[in-house]
């Protein structure tokens, strides 16, 4: 489900988020990188929650607790406040309801942190403006008609459904394409325009 | 076969070639039917050696018609164990690391006391004066078990069909004594579907006239004309439509043309009858019937006000379970409810569905993708509890 599976720079960027033992969910945990690295250098309590039977099996033989799932389906299954941490990498834009999954992630953790590709980032802008041609990246590489990821959304659309849902940010990093932090200092458009990736670390 | 062929009874029920435990009237087993049974004794097998601290004991919870020589060759068929393909020096369940148990379940009919064993009361065997029995009552005496090896906590908890139904009672039951359970291809709760295919096995049973209302033994008879056509309806549940189809489709037995009679033309109705009379050869058919009645019995979400995650609350074991996507007996969605209730109650749970063709019986047989995620189940939870590899 994961928008690219070579391309991961928001991991480290999550992981810095999580202090250490926490319990942490992670939705959509692909191949299990993010929670084998969060077990190693951070030894918390990692449980996962994938879509594909690959990505599951390949987890639990790496001895990864995850279960074979669906974010849009099967959140309404874990209990309120059941993890310190919920996470939800480069996902929500694969999910079939992102505000509801958004919604039950503040629910099930004491804080979510959310990771995703910016569908504002200039050069999707351009591919659109230019090419009028539905954008093909590095960072997005499928064609229209392929592609999993089915609710795009840009750094400021992400921020307004925050607001909505009525999620406190308390931390916000956008990512350039080098896998770079962009400076706090710098405006919302700024981010929207530059930023590839964003990741979030929000409260209810 | 010896031991059911030598004479009217079953050997193997009273002296089982394994070794076995006998409680005495001042331990008797509390069943669910609201009895004592007593005196009882549990037949069983161990591998491997118990370390110092007891904690690297696995107990192995057999299905229907399974019994304790699960990794080595079975006294009563010669053949080899029947998870010998998982258990063993080496395997993926070492057992030059770990000490695994297993017993015949309390009604069952290879040594543990079951319809086939001898009621002291009467000296004749216990036929259907035996009360039923459930999958708790066989946890029961699993515990009893364990107790007797002064093992405190077991490191997991494994089995697969009525295996798996006793691995979630013991992580219900006995949370603090579970480290890990890791159920196969089972339920909850028996579905209204296989309680009904039981009914016909056990229909097939009782409607041979061998049968003598259960009493067979005492009449020098044993029913096997209904035993093994109960097995063949059974074994039908057992594979799948597109593994059997794989297997036989519609090729005919030893012969060029159809016989226009009801000998078996066709492959599959030869299998099934060699089948239905292997069987016969190695199991007790009122053993069959009690066998059959607790799954059929088996609901633990009943037991616990109807909500499942009530089973598990505040459970600290951890939890994997496995379904096969071709399991029509116990559908991933069954594996799927359990996964779900156990999220609820925040229990640390994977759970994998394996892409197979072949059916229930899958847990059985060499499926590589099972053994890589018992392996990393296994070998997760063995660093957790902080064995030694």
């Amino acid at each position: 489900m994961n928008v690219t599976r070579n391309q991961r720079v928001d991991l480290e960027v999550v992981a810095n988020l999580i202090p250490p033992q926490s319990r942490v969910l992670d939705v959509g945990s692909g191949d299990g990188s993010l929670l084998e690295l969060l077990q190693d250098t951070k030894q918390v309590d990692g449980r996962g929650l994938e879509l594909s039977q690959r990505g599951v099996n390949e987890c639990v033989a790496r001895g990864l607790s995850v279960i074979q799932g669906d974010a849009d389906k099967d959140l309404e299954f874990y209990p309120d406040k059941g993890f310190d941490f919920v996470v939800l990498s480069q996902t929500l834009q694969a999910t079939r309801n992102p505000k509801l999954v958004l919604k039950e992630l503040l629910r099930i953790g004491n804080r979510a942190i959310v990771s995703f590709p910016n569908f504002g980032h200039w050069r999707v802008r351009m591919s659109l403006f230019l090419n009028g041609r539905m954008p093909v990246t590095t960072d997005l590489p499928y064609s229209w008609y392929d592609t999993p990821n089915i609710h795009f959304c840009t750094i400021r659309d992400f921020v307004n459904l925050c607001d909505e849902l009525g999620a406190t940010v308390e931390k916000a990093t956008a990512l350039d394409a080098n896998g770079q932090k962009i400076g706090l200092s710098m405006p919302w458009w700024f981010w929207n325009f530059f930023g590839q990736q964003a990741v979030f670390l929000l409260k209810r | 076969m010896a031991a059911l062929r030598a004479g009217k009874t079953n050997n193997e029920a009273d002296q089982p070639s394994s070794p076995v435990l006998r409680f005495g009237p001042d331990k008797p087993l509390k069943l669910d039917a609201g009895t004592l049974l007593s005196p009882f004794q549990v037949a069983y097998q161990t591998y491997g050696t118990l370390n110092d601290a007891r904690s690297n004991a696995i107990l192995v919870c057999h299905a229907l018609t399974g019994d304790q020589h699960v990794g080595s060759t079975n006294p009563v068929t010669g053949k080899p164990g029947w998870w010998e393909v998982l258990i063993g020096p080496g395997k993926i369940i070492d057992t030059n690391r770990f000490f695994v148990i297993c017993s015949n379940v309390i009604g069952g009919c290879l040594g543990s006391t079951g319809p086939a064993s001898t009621n002291p009361a009467t000296g004749k065997p216990y036929g259907l004066d035996l009360p039923i029995i459930t999958i708790r009552d066989m946890v029961r005496a699993q515990q009893m078990l364990i107790d007797h090896f002064g093992i405190e906590k077991l490191f997991c908890v494994l089995g697969g069909s009525m295996g798996g139904m006793q691995v979630l009672e013991w992580a219900s039951s006995y949370p603090e004594r579970v480290f890990s359970a890791l159920p196969i291809a089972t339920g909850a709760r028996h579905s209204s579907q296989n309680i009904a295919f039981h009914e016909v096995g056990r229909q097939a049973v009782m409607a041979d006239p061998d049968w003598h209302g259960g009493k067979y033994f005492e009449h020098g008879k044993r029913p096997e004309k209904g035993l093994a056509v109960a097995r063949m309806a059974a074994h039908i549940t057992y594979l799948s439509e597109a593994a059997l189809h794989r297997k036989f489709g519609r090729n005919l037995q030893d012969r060029e043309a159809l016989t226009f009679g009801f000998d078996a033309d066709f492959q599959i109705e030869s299998y099934l009858r060699h089948q239905g009379m292997t069987f016969v050869d190695r199991f007790d058919a009122n053993s069959y019937l009690y066998m059959t009645r607790s799954m059929d019995y088996f609901d633990l979400a009943a037991d616990h006000g109807g909500r499942l995650a009530d089973a598990f609350a505040g459970t600290k074991t951890r939890f994997c379970l496995v379904s096969f996507t071709s399991d029509w007996l116990f559908p991933t969605e069954e594996s799927r409810s359990i996964v779900h209730a156990l999220n609820a109650a925040g229990a640390s749970v994977s759970f994998v569905e394996i892409e197979t063709d072949r059916g229930h019986d899958a847990f059985l047989l060499d499926e590589p993708e099972l053994f890589a995620a018992i392996n990393g189940f296994i070998g997760s939870a063995a660093r957790a509890r902080g064995l030694a590899s």
